[in-house]
């Protein structure tokens, strides 16, 4: 063992994850491990990250995120190398609510990327980690998993399984020396919500909201909200009596 | 939709924002056809040349991925979002130091490029474009054109200090100095006028590699703080916490108002006037000492500020400094925020640099519509006559025929604009 923290990054090329990894690395060497569908664009991001660290091992793994069977056999082929500390799982993807309802192929599609997926690699860590008794799984859920609205439930309801299924693995790991942490950002500028920022919403820079998640899972947190405030929000938003949140346009 | 305005907070118009944050994709996202649209950083600049109202703005910031280091040579190669902050914290703990930065770093490669940026440094290193090696520029019409000193070196000319309007700069090499660590040995010394300002900065000129003056705007005669500094070799020490402060509201005036600047001004100059000292300082407390403060330019109220920039050529620079300063004493108006640094003799790359031999003198006025703008006609006057020009970056108000005899490059430049390019500042100032 070289002694440098392994990480593991799901959806490396995440805007929100790509800031994770940039502060990670530049804390101190590390082990980092990015897996994600084959593109262009993962060149890119482990050449900068190389500059910024060049005592860091990176690597990358491309693979299919909605097979199960893939999912594991990359599980298994990177704990082969040693005990992760750190697994991310970011990868997500913001689908048009109406092309949901329009269409079921595209509904289900959204289920998997969002609920599914994010569930089974983090069952695959759970294992892995578990045998070791030792590492952080931390999944990226989101503020819309709080509550179903009618604008985005679909993407909603798939963050909400991400929720319901790291409160189990917490439960699971409760005593043991394996967290497990729910990330839940805010809206924030990355390439998912492009469209929105045009239209004027207000976003929080990415770097903003990984620095809470870099923080917060060193810190052994159970559930991050970031930026802060939405923790707020959230909890005036989940308690909203139904017959005021019914009549309101969000 | 969304609005968007530049660090002078003058005009809060509408923009349709794309963000870019893949290389691959820039051709065909400013090749869409339609409005015009312009290259948009962090819009650290104050007046009108990063906004395009109701046009497109496309905002470079997510092209910041670093390309290429070489720690042996101090090569640099990185995409144009990038910050010069996160240059210069990946590379000053390795031994190299971006030679010329703005008095923030809080600006993209891009920006600082597109606006030939200067600093503290400008008489020993001239200004940001002398140290870049080659940029890639992407034009709406989908060419794409690398360019360097020795390459294209006419398409290089053009972009440097070329606001934005010959293309998108996607990537750039730029060449590092040597420097031993992040500290600097920096001394404050007050002068009393103008005349010890100047035999200040001449002393200072050879041995010192950054000299800026602050500048009491309301005395008239000139006095203020010199200050100097070299990066310094000494060992370890422990950096200054990082703090930030936040400017927490917008007031509906301006906090800066006649009073408050006569008292800031009186209590800036007589307390470092009685703490004049040799010190030992971290970078960045030297080179960008307002980034801690943020949002700073809040304090203006909803009406904004203006900052003037000039610079005149040394042999009047003296006279014409001091009639400027004349000027604004008796306007009242001004802000402690007031620069005075006198420029080297290194010629700048750029068609439309705005650094050249001679003294700068750059200040902030809150907007107090026809009032500020009856001042700026008075030192238009005075620039004009003194054949010296108003900085691209800051203005939002220069009348054309300065802009013409300032720029004299500019019908060369144009052959190089990219049509499906432009600026507020292009329009009102070229007309299109
Ligand atoms: C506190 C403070 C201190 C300052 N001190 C100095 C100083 O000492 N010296 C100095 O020279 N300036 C100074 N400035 C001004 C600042 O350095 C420049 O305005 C700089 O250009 C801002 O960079 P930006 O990335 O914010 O660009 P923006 O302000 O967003 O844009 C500026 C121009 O650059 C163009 N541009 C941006 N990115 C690109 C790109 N990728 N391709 C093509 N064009 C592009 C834009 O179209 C626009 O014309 C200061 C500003 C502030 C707020
Ligand atoms: N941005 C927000 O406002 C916001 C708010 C709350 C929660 N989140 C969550 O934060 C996480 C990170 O998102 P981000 O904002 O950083 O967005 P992003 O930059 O757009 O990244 C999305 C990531 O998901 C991957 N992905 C999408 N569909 C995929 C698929 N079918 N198979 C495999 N990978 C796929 C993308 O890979 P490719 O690069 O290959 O497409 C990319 O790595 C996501 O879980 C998102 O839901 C974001």
């Amino acid at each position: 063992m070289n002694g440098k923290k392994k990480i593991v990054i799901v959806g490396a090329t995440s805007a929100i994850a790509e800031q994770c990894a940039r502060l990670w690395v530049q804390s101190k060497p590390i082990a980092l491990t990015l897996i994600a569908r084959d593109t262009q664009k993962t060149g890119t991001i482990v050449t900068d990250l190389q500059i910024r660290s060049p005592q860091s091992n990176i690597n990358i793994i491309y693979t299919d995120f909605l097979n199960p069977k893939k999912i594991k056999e990359t599980v298994e082929k990177i704990s082969a190398s040693g005990k992760i500390d750190i697994a991310l799982i970011a990868h997500g993807s913001l689908p048009e609510q109406s092309s949901c309802q329009d269409d079921l192929q595209t509904c289900w599609y959204a289920l998997e990327v969002n609920g599914s997926s994010p569930a089974l690699w983090a069952e695959a860590f759970a294992q892995h980690m578990e045998k070791n008794n030792h590492g952080t799984i931390a999944l990226i859920g989101s503020v819309a998993g709080d509550r179903g609205r009618k604008s985005n439930y679909v993407y909603g309801a798939a963050k909400g399984l991400v929720a319901r299924y790291a409160q189990g693995l917490q439960h699971r790991f409760a005593g043991t020396a394996v967290n497990i942490v729910l990330i839940k950002p805010g809206p924030t500028d990355t390439p998912m919500t492009a469209n929105l920022k045009r239209q004027g919403a207000k976003l929080s820079p990415a770097e903003d909201v990984a620095k809470k998640i870099v923080n917060d899972i060193n810190f052994g947190k159970k559930i991050v909200y970031t930026p802060r405030k939405w923790w707020l929000i959230m909890m005036v938003v989940r308690h909203l009596p139904s017959f005021i949140f019914n009549k309101m346009n969000i | 939709m969304r609005i968007v305005s530049s660090w002078g907070r003058l005009n809060m118009d509408e923009h349709d924002v794309i963000t870019i944050n893949d290389s691959d994709k820039v051709a065909e996202i400013i090749g869409e056809n339609g409005r015009s649209g312009l290259a948009y950083g962090m819009g650290r600049s104050y007046g009108d040349v990063c906004l395009n109202s109701g046009g497109r703005l496309w905002d470079m910031s997510g092209l910041d991925h670093f390309m290429e280091f070489d720690d042996d040579t101090g090569h640099l190669t990185c995409e144009a979002g990038v910050l010069l902050r996160d240059i210069q914290r990946l590379v000053i703990p390795r031994g190299w130091i971006l030679p010329v930065t703005p008095g923030t770093q809080i600006v993209t490669v891009g920006g600082a490029i597109a606006c030939d940026v200067h600093g503290k440094s400008h008489h020993i290193h001239g200004s940001f474009g002398n140290h870049v090696k080659r940029i890639k520029i992407i034009r709406t019409n989908g060419e794409i054109i690398d360019c360097g000193p020795n390459e294209r070196s006419d398409w290089f000319a053009a972009t440097v200090g070329g606001i934005g309007l010959t293309g998108i700069i996607v990537q750039a090499e730029i060449q590092l100095q040597r420097v031993v660590g992040p500290w600097l040995d920096a001394e404050t010394i007050p002068y009393a006028d103008l005349n010890e300002f100047f035999s200040l900065s001449d002393e200072s000129g050879k041995n010192w590699e950054n000299t800026v003056a602050w500048i009491d705007c309301l005395t008239g005669k000139g006095r203020g703080l010199f200050m100097r500094g070299n990066t310094a070799n000494t060992e370890y020490r422990q950096k200054p916490k990082e703090y930030k402060l936040t400017m927490p509201f917008e007031p509906p005036i301006s906090l800066v108002n006649g009073l408050s600047l006569r008292l800031f001004n009186m209590a800036y100059y007589n307390l470092n006037k009685m703490r004049a000292k040799r010190s030992i300082v971290y970078y960045e407390t030297f080179f960008y000492p307002l980034d801690n403060i943020l949002e700073w330019n809040r304090m203006y109220g909803a009406r904004g500020f203006f900052q003037y920039q000039s610079v005149v050529p040394r042999n009047v620079g003296q006279d014409a400094v001091q009639a400027m300063l004349k000027e604004i004493e008796n306007s009242g108006t001004g802000s402690f925020l007031a620069v005075l640094k006198t420029f080297g003799d290194r010629p700048s790359v750029g068609m439309m640099s705005f650094p050249r031999s001679g003294v700068t003198l750059a200040l902030d006025f809150p907007n107090r519509r026809d009032r500020t703008h009856k001042l700026f006609s008075r030192i238009d006057d005075i620039v004009r006559e003194a054949g010296g020009c108003i900085y691209l970056a800051k203005d939002a108000c220069m009348p054309r025929d300065l802009f013409e005899s300032g720029y004299p490059r500019l019908t060369e430049f144009l052959k190089y604009r990219d049509p499906g390019i432009s600026s507020g500042l292009s329009r009102r100032l070229i007309g299109n």
